[in-house]
């Protein structure tokens, strides 16, 4: 089966932009990454599209109503907060069985301040929310963290430095919607919205897009891989039966078991990685997922932020994006904007924010409910 | 008569609480005879092992531990903050998620760990229709 290669790939600033619609949005990615790879819509063979809050509206034939309507098969995905990494594996997917050599991912998602997400469950009766504890995501991953916290004895301030990391990464950012520092104090003085999760250590609803042209190995070969970087893994899988996993949606064992594949697929280790774009919806999900990804032994997590290791300059530097914290986290768009942050660094493009002599990058998201998704990638 | 006090009965908040008629409420799982993992909804297949068919009512125990918590300060619109959201281990198995009630919301006052007991209270809402419902709360063991 052929490699696969990412040719092309970028992202709009994330923010809010409530004079367009999300097809615009998605637009705009697309030909940013088209023109990342020098090629244009006529080259694409196929185009799969991720978006979570329209999932309904057809977003990916919407984009080529933008761009250009060829005729290609469009698929639309939507798998939570994994819905982007879902699109981008569906188009790796085609290119691995050889349908294709050549295919557009978009991801994209219009939230605009949209407030608290959760609180699903049943409709039936009375609203349980506040009756039957929390189903607010803040909620839901601060007990996800407290669990943590229990095993482990990790701090609420332990949970903060995540933030206080995350934010200071994003200021060489220019498309993350944020680029302020939020020294400790603030972040645990901010308002506290479920208990350890403030309002600083929670992600940001924002509007985004981002978008990536995928190559068969053939045709990247023909094309030039000067600038290409090469698929070493692309997993998705979704949540194994936990006793508590009926009340208490778990995001550790997908995550442990996607990337156990990701590894012995891409043939490297937690080691071998030089940056980390992981799933930080909420700051206790982070220390989570250090655990989760093998980047320290169980138990660890807390030493790994209190020691450095996952900041800027440290060994592996986690968010330097800025993380879902800082730069925002447009549902649909997420998976793929991580993607984009570790290409940029692997081709040596990421200027200020830069991670030296970076060869091999790791992607992670969590879909709720659950999905899990990591990318493997490496220079080609 | 009768139909009055039919009507003013107290409906379940949630299908796996059980208002016998005569007698305690109480909480009711179902458990794959199979495999013996629990569930709250109903089901005829067992998520854990696959086996149909093999699902059994498994009351709950009343007495736990608290497993995990947050101290919830914002929710929806409408909603009283703060409150303290609770997942508790029950005695025997099966783990339930509810309200801690009758505790200072305040992670110095908080344990994990700590024993709870279920209590069963009329919910402080109404439906549309007028009707009450029974709903259950965790307290610190007395």
């Amino acid at each position: 089966m052929s490699d696969v290669y990412v040719l092309g790939i970028d992202m709009i600033k994330f923010g809010r932009y409530p004079e367009k619609n999300v097809r615009q949005l998605g637009a705009e990615a697309a030909q940013l990454a088209l023109a990342d790879a020098n090629l244009t819509i006529h080259d694409m063979e196929a185009l799969y599209s991720g978006n979570l809050m329209q999932a309904g509206a057809m977003v990916g034939q919407g984009i080529l109503q933008e761009i250009g309507q060829t005729g290609i098969a469009v698929t639309n995905s939507a798998n939570a907060c994994a819905t982007g990494a879902t699109a981008f594996r569906e188009g790796w997917t085609a290119i691995k069985a050889g349908l294709y050599d050549l295919v557009l991912v978009v991801g994209s998602e219009q939230l605009g301040k949209m407030g608290l997400l959760g609180g699903g469950g049943s409709r039936k009766g009375i609203p349980k929310e506040g009756l039957l504890g929390s189903q607010t995501m803040p909620a839901v991953f601060a007990e996800a963290g407290q669990e943590h916290a229990r095993k482990y004895g990790t701090t609420f301030e332990q949970f903060a430095k995540v933030s206080v990391k995350n934010h200071q990464h994003s200021v060489k950012n220019p498309k993350s919607m944020y680029q302020k520092e939020t020294p400790l104090e603030m972040v645990m003085g901010a308002e506290m919205i479920a208990y350890p999760n403030t309002k600083l250590m929670c992600s940001v609803n924002v509007d985004g897009a981002a978008a990536a042209v995928l190559a068969s190995e053939k045709k990247a070969r023909e094309l030039g891989m000067g600038r290409a970087v090469r698929v070493k893994a692309s997993v998705l899988t979704s949540d194994p039966f936990t006793d508590r996993d009926l009340v208490m949606p778990d995001v550790n064992t997908c995550t442990r078991l996607a990337a156990k594949q990701a590894y012995e697929t891409a043939g490297v280790g937690p080691e071998d990685i030089d940056l980390v774009e992981l799933h930080d919806c909420f700051a206790t999900a982070e220390i989570l997922h250090y655990e989760n990804l093998g980047l320290c032994g169980d138990g660890e997590a807390g030493k790994l932020i209190d020691e450095g290791v996952t900041w800027h300059g440290g060994q592996t530097p986690v968010n330097v994006s800025g993380g879902l914290l800082s730069k925002g986290h447009p549902l649909g768009a997420t998976g793929v904007a991580n993607i984009y942050e570790v290409s940029t660094h692997l081709r040596g493009e990421a200027g200020a924010r830069q991670v030296e002599n970076a060869k091999v990058g790791l992607t992670h998201v969590i879909g709720l409910g659950s999905a899990c998704g990591i990318h493997i990638l490496e220079k080609a | 008569m009768a139909d009055d006090a039919a009507a003013k009965a107290p409906l379940p908040v949630v299908p796996y609480l059980k208002i016998p008629a005569d007698g305690a409420p109480f909480l009711e799982a179902r458990q794959c005879s199979g495999c013996g993992k629990i569930f709250l909804t109903e089901r005829n297949t067992c998520a854990h092992c696959g086996e149909s068919g093999l699902m059994q009512a498994k009351p709950l125990a009343d007495t736990g531990s608290l497993y995990v918590y947050s101290i919830v300060h914002r929710s929806f619109p409408g909603v009283a903050v703060p409150y303290v959201s609770a997942i508790v281990d029950l005695d025997g198995g099966g783990t339930v998620k509810g309200n801690l009630i009758n505790i200072d919301p305040d992670p110095e006052k908080i344990r994990m760990g700590m024993p709870v007991e279920v209590v069963y209270q009329i919910a402080p809402t109404k439906d549309a229709d007028g009707n009450e419902y029974l709903t259950y709360y965790f307290q610190p063991a007395a």
